[in-house]
């Protein structure tokens, strides 16, 4: 398992790094498989309404109106017909895509299982959704939907009655049962819409819109489609007839052929296998996850930070049960925490600087704590100032556990330290290694811009170094001495190369006066460090 | 990436996305029938007879049940399974006896059966039993039929009507 997840990881990296070349971050599909798909629901939801004003309900009648559709208005309806299959065909790549890879980035165990699970109705919802509409069409791929479906239920000793006879000849079509395709066709989708809310309780702020430049480009995408090759139909259901060459949409009937050929313990066996697999595959094997993000009542304020900055829902503020004049207290969810420290990171008593009292911050990462943090951080800085040579300077390098392994890149000029997330990193970090002169400038990286492993981790660590979120990097930090560089971990080189030209320029840099206060006693900057907190 | 060719690496990657949904979307084709072979499809829902003969209940009977169950007759739920056999140009296609349906046995039985023939004229024979009889048949019917290609043959069977219905 770990290997396929490895093989899976590797190969999106890849392609990731490639169109990270060609679209910004934001715009980069793989990115936004999830909103996308949301976005794909939405063209088909509009097109789909736009379509059922014009459709004829009645057996008989279907055809002949999806025809008129099709070929008498092409310029709307015939768009509109194209558009609700090719985005329905996106939605089901998309989806596809966005299971594969939450698998390959191992996004589906742990305290996000319930995300996955949830997941797997979707899968069917959105097959049933794509096969009720192909059968409205009642032309001869709607009659093999129809007869290959309801000969596979019948293989289910659930039913009393054939279904597949309402199919045997036109004399035994039933024109309720077309009723119900219909009345399925349309219940089922606004289900999955449901199960999607579902899916997404455990995710803060999900995305649910791509940017606008993707979901343009989306659109023009299947636009200029429905314009090169619009949809169309076969010729009318002939049930004194077999369908026979056919044009299957093989991203939703694809395993058409295997239910009408395979015996129906089988063909049956295979899907409630797959599916059950599915289910089961965050328990297969068990996941071992670390200590989950600890509250230290001591030390929490109830300022809500670490609440406001999880991306996973996974810390909520609750009234005060220690005594202490505060109105709230943090309270972990266990089953929720993937461990990515960004609450420590939020905590504004993650203070490095604090040397009086024992360094535990109101919430802290047991396996990593804030205080083993500063420990690496003051071993990588003594090794580095060991190795100082005049003239050269030195940086601090921050990384995460899912990016690049940034304690690989160490050398003389490099002193790197690993984080869960580098959303877990205080701003206080940057000012203390810099004002404690243990380097003479601090990177940071993770993972690629737009794609943090964590969700957040990026966009709350850009925002408190801007002083737009707390807790803020303080103003007395040289921006100067100071790099990001968001990266993927197959972009080693590139990351090789942005240290090299920051360590550059930092050859460049005069040494502000604030850095000078590093010859001042540690008694002194306790004080100087104080107004984080 | 520089500007224009960033564009162009936007546009191959949104035109093979076209690509692949607006092939994958119909091809390639499915043939999933030879074009000189027929279909003929038999398939219908019908309950034998009782497996047990309904008796006449006596007067005395009546008089001890309730007035809302007072039927004269007296009629167990089982039924009988039907014996169903098709035959295409005296071979045998297919023969069996389907059992009633129902947790109480007491439900139709039923078939839904395809047979792939050649095209051609054939004479089909459908015969069916669904009584108490130990040989022979209830029903029977003999067609002869000249089938299409890839025509679609079905065989019913309505009791009320008289039995098997060939369309």
């Amino acid at each position: 398992m770990n290997r396929l997840r490895a093989a899976l990881r590797t190969a999106f990296e890849r392609l990731e790094v490639l169109l990270d070349a060609a679209f910004p971050p934001a715009w980069n599909p793989l990115y936004h498989l999830g909103g996308l798909g949301f976005f794909f629901y939405w063209i088909v939801a509009v097109s789909g309404v736009y379509l059922f004003i014009f459709f004829d309900t009645g057996i008989t009648a279907a055809f002949a109106s999806v025809e008129r559709l099709t070929h008498d208005q092409w310029y709307a309806g015939g768009v509109m017909r194209s558009l609700h299959r090719y985005a329905s065909d996106g939605m089901v790549v998309v989806m596809v895509l966005h299971l594969v890879r939450e698998f390959s980035l191992d996004r589906y165990r742990g305290a996000r299982w319930f995300t996955w699970v949830t997941g797997v109705p979707i899968l069917w919802l959105v097959f049933l959704s794509g096969i009720t509409g192909y059968w409205l069409v009642w032309d001869t791929l709607a009659q093999y939907v129809a007869v290959v479906s309801t000969e596979w239920l019948d293989r289910l000793p659930i039913f009393g009655l054939s279904i597949a006879r309402n199919f045997l000849s036109s004399a035994t079509l039933d024109d309720r049962f077309f009723t119900l395709m219909i009345f399925l066709h349309i219940a089922l989708p606004l289900v999955l819409l449901l199960v999607l809310w579902i899916h997404l309780q455990r995710v803060k702020r999900p995305e649910i819109n791509p940017a606008r430049g993707l979901a343009a480009g989306m659109f023009l995408t299947m636009l200029a489609l429905s314009l090169v090759k619009p949809a169309t139909s076969h010729g009318p259901a002939d049930l004194g007839a077999v369908p026979a060459d056919l044009g299957l949409d093989w991203f939703y009937l694809g395993l058409y052929p295997l239910f009408e050929s395979w015996p129906g313990v089988a063909s049956w066996g295979m899907v409630l296998v797959l599916t059950l697999i599915l289910v089961a595959l965050p328990w297969l094997p068990p996941f071992r996850a670390a200590p989950a993000a600890v509250v230290d009542l001591a030390n929490c304020n109830g300022c809500t930070r670490c609440a406001l900055d999880c991306p996973y829902e996974a810390i909520q503020m609750m009234r005060r049960s220690d005594g202490r004049p505060f109105e709230a207290e943090a309270v972990v969810d266990p089953d929720r925490c993937v461990r990515c420290g960004i609450c420590a990171g939020a905590c504004p008593t993650s203070m490095p600087f604090r040397r009086a009292s024992a360094l535990i911050p109101g919430i802290d990462l047991p396996e990593l704590t804030v205080a083993t943090l500063r420990e690496r951080v003051d071993a990588a800085g003594a090794e580095l100032r060991a190795a100082r040579r005049a003239g050269a300077p030195q940086v601090m390098l921050f990384g995460c556990h899912p990016g690049i392994d940034v304690t690989a890149l160490r050398n003389e000029a490099v002193g790197a330290v690993s984080l869960a997330c580098i959303g877990q990193l205080p701003p206080s970090f940057i000012d203390y290694v810099l004002s404690r002169d243990l380097a003479d400038g601090v990177a940071l990286t993770g993972c690629a811009e737009g794609e943090c492993r964590h969700r957040f981790g990026i966009d709350w660590t850009e925002a408190r170094l801007e002083g737009r979120r707390d807790p803020h990097l303080r103003k007395r930090v040289p921006r100067e001495r100071l790099e990001t560089i968001w990266v993927g971990r197959p972009e080693t080189g590139r990351l090789r190369d942005a240290l090299d030209a920051f360590l550059a320029r930092l050859g460049e840099v005069e040494a502000p006066k604030a850095l000078r206060r590093a010859a001042v006693p540690p008694s002194r900057q306790l004080e100087a460090g104080a107004d984080h907190g | 990436m520089a500007r224009p060719l960033a564009w162009l690496g936007q546009g191959a990657v949104y035109g093979l996305l076209a690509l692949g949904i607006g092939y994958c979307s119909s091809n390639p084709d499915l043939t999933r029938f030879p074009p000189d072979m027929a279909l003929v499809r038999l398939s219908f829902a019908h309950g034998a007879e009782r497996r047990e003969p309904c008796r006449t209940r006596s007067p005395e009977e009546l008089r001890e049940l309730p007035p809302n169950m007072r039927r004269p007759q007296a009629c167990s739920r089982e039924r009988l399974p039907v014996l169903v056999e098709l035959e295409l140009d005296g071979e045998v296609l297919y023969r069996a006896s389907l059992e009633p349906t129902g947790l109480a046995r007491d439900g139709p039985s039923r078939v839904y059966e395809r047979f792939r023939v050649p095209a051609g004229r054939h004479q089909l024979t459908a015969r069916l039993r669904d009584s108490r009889r130990a040989e022979g048949f209830d029903y029977e019917r003999q067609v002869d039929v000249d089938l299409r290609p890839r025509q679609s043959l079905a065989i019913d069977f309505r009791s009320e009507t008289g039995g098997f219905v060939v369309r």
